[in-house]
């Protein structure tokens, strides 16, 4: 099912409809030809749709209007709005916190490491030392002091280490310390956020790839 | 052109002054020229373990603000003409010395010396920054506690933000014992755990304690178990290359006797 005049292009997809809107009239004309459109038809089913502004870049508040007019006129909701431009900004932001950060050094007692993007320490992470990342924590080493991984809200980040004896592990806002007894670290493990409990737990480095296939799947997780 | 060496540790009552005092003992009985600079301004220490507070006319205080040339106030040691020390001020307060000062004064100083140890007092502030602004070299103090572990891997981290060589690490007051029985922490998981050069081991040892309250360092003495750490620290300082020493436990009577019984 294709339905279009000059600016608008409907296509029916196994997502829902996508509405097309034309990215090389002006953004009045553009809002006009919705009106008119939206006046002229009437549709009695309350329906949901994407909205895709091709090569257009809209504004927030430009992005408002459409929501608005949409809302307003008719019976249609606005699933969302896909483009196929961001900004520079976004793109540099998205590459930041996707992309792998390696540090070759000891992180210290006192010393605070905070990365965007995925952590990535080839050396010890000490007693009194902290490292957080937005995205995932890898150390090639010890890790005794504390990891923060998924900071502020990355519920599906890891923690994963050579050698895990650690005074706690975070991931997002789950928190999770060492007994108060002494123990023996563990080799080669990880730490996630278990599903089903909530909580953070610790496994086998190999079981990763199982319990988080998706970890360096960059699509999944920026736009 | 001598080289500059601070001692430091961050926490303190690890013995950062014992072991300055030691060391400069111990490289100036192998002849090299030694000046030993307090920098522990309003607390110093140095100059009462070494015996020489009676000596002191001027201090390091008097020489960053002119009242006096460099060389007045340098007092030489009562056992070696080798042995100088540029004694704190006990009046003032840290914040009377600038790093600057302190770099000037210690480049004054190269010349005339093969070493020059600096004396750091504890802490992580102004003092700190001022003893660690001249030096070229940095050795870490520690004990086998987890709190002065603790302090020095924060204060190796500071090391590496200045413009010094890799430090290197003196782990003082070993108890054999305790560190055999897990209650102390073992040597290798200290290094592993700073991961720096392993500089030398000493004893925790009675002589040190009667040696300092005598005013006489403890590695005048030949045969100490301290004594002798602290002259293999001097030697791998000079670049020879000395095994680590072994700490054997010193026997009680009991067990000499039960050892010539046959009974152990």
């Amino acid at each position: 099912m294709t339905e279009s005049n000059l600016y608008l292009t409907m296509k029916g997809t196994s997502d829902g409809i996508i509405v097309y809107l034309d990215d090389q009239c002006s953004f009045d004309q553009l809002l006009n030809t919705l009106k008119e459109q939206l006046q002229s038809d009437s549709l009695h089913h309350r329906t949901a749709v994407t909205v895709h502004t091709q090569n257009r870049y809209l504004e927030p508040w430009q992005q408002q209007r459409i929501r608005e007019v949409l809302n307003d006129m008719s019976l249609i909701d606005v699933k969302s709005i896909e483009s196929n431009v961001i900004t520079k900004e976004e793109a540099q932001s998205w590459y930041d916190h996707t992309t792998l950060k390696p540090h070759v050094k000891t992180i210290r007692s006192g010393q605070v490491l905070h990365v965007i993007g995925d952590a990535f320490i080839i050396g010890d992470v000490n007693p009194g030392a902290t490292v957080s990342a937005t995205g995932s924590v890898f150390i090639l080493g010890q890790l005794r002091g504390i990891a923060h991984a998924g900071y502020p809200d990355g519920i599906h980040e890891v923690v994963a280490a050579s050698y895990m004896n650690p005074s706690q592990i975070r991931i997002a806002d789950q928190l999770s310390r060492a007994p108060d007894y002494e123990m023996e670290g563990s080799h080669r493990e990880f730490a996630f956020i278990n599903n089903q409990s909530e909580q953070i737990e610790l496994d086998d480095l190999h079981n990763l790839q199982k319990i988080r296939p998706h970890l360096t799947d960059i699509a999944e997780r920026g736009l | 052109m001598g080289e500059s060496i601070v001692i430091t540790s961050g926490k303190g009552g690890v013995g950062k002054t014992t072991t300055t005092a030691n060391i400069g003992t111990a490289l100036a009985l192998q002849d090299k020229k030694v000046c030993l600079i307090d920098t522990d301004i309003g607390l110093r220490n140095l100059d009462v373990i070494l015996g020489l507070e009676n000596r002191i006319i001027f201090d390091i205080i008097d020489v960053i603000e002119g009242r006096c040339k460099l060389q007045a106030a340098l007092v030489k040691d009562k056992r070696f003409d080798c042995l100088h020390l540029l004694p704190a001020a006990q009046s003032s307060d840290k914040n009377e010395v600038t790093p600057e000062g302190i770099k000037t004064l210690v480049d004054q100083l190269k010349p005339d010396y093969d070493y020059i140890l600096i004396d750091c007092p504890a802490g992580i502030e102004q003092g700190y920054k001022n003893a660690v602004a001249g030096a070229d070299k940095a050795i870490v103090v520690t004990t086998p506690e987890k709190s002065s572990v603790r302090d020095a891997d924060r204060i190796i981290g500071l090391l590496e933000q200045e413009d010094l060589k890799a430090p290197h690490l003196v782990i003082n007051r070993i108890r054999k014992h305790m560190m055999d029985s897990g209650d102390m922490l073992a040597v290798d998981d200290i290094v592993s755990t700073l991961s720096v050069e392993l500089l030398g081991v000493i004893m925790d040892d009675e002589d040190v304690i009667r040696a300092s309250h005598h005013g006489n360092p403890v590695a005048f003495q030949p045969d100490t178990k301290a004594s002798i750490g602290y002259r293999n620290i001097a030697r791998r300082i000079l670049g020879e290359s000395v095994p680590l020493m072994l700490f054997e436990e010193e026997k009680g009577f009991l067990t000499k006797m039960k050892k010539m019984l046959g009974m152990k």
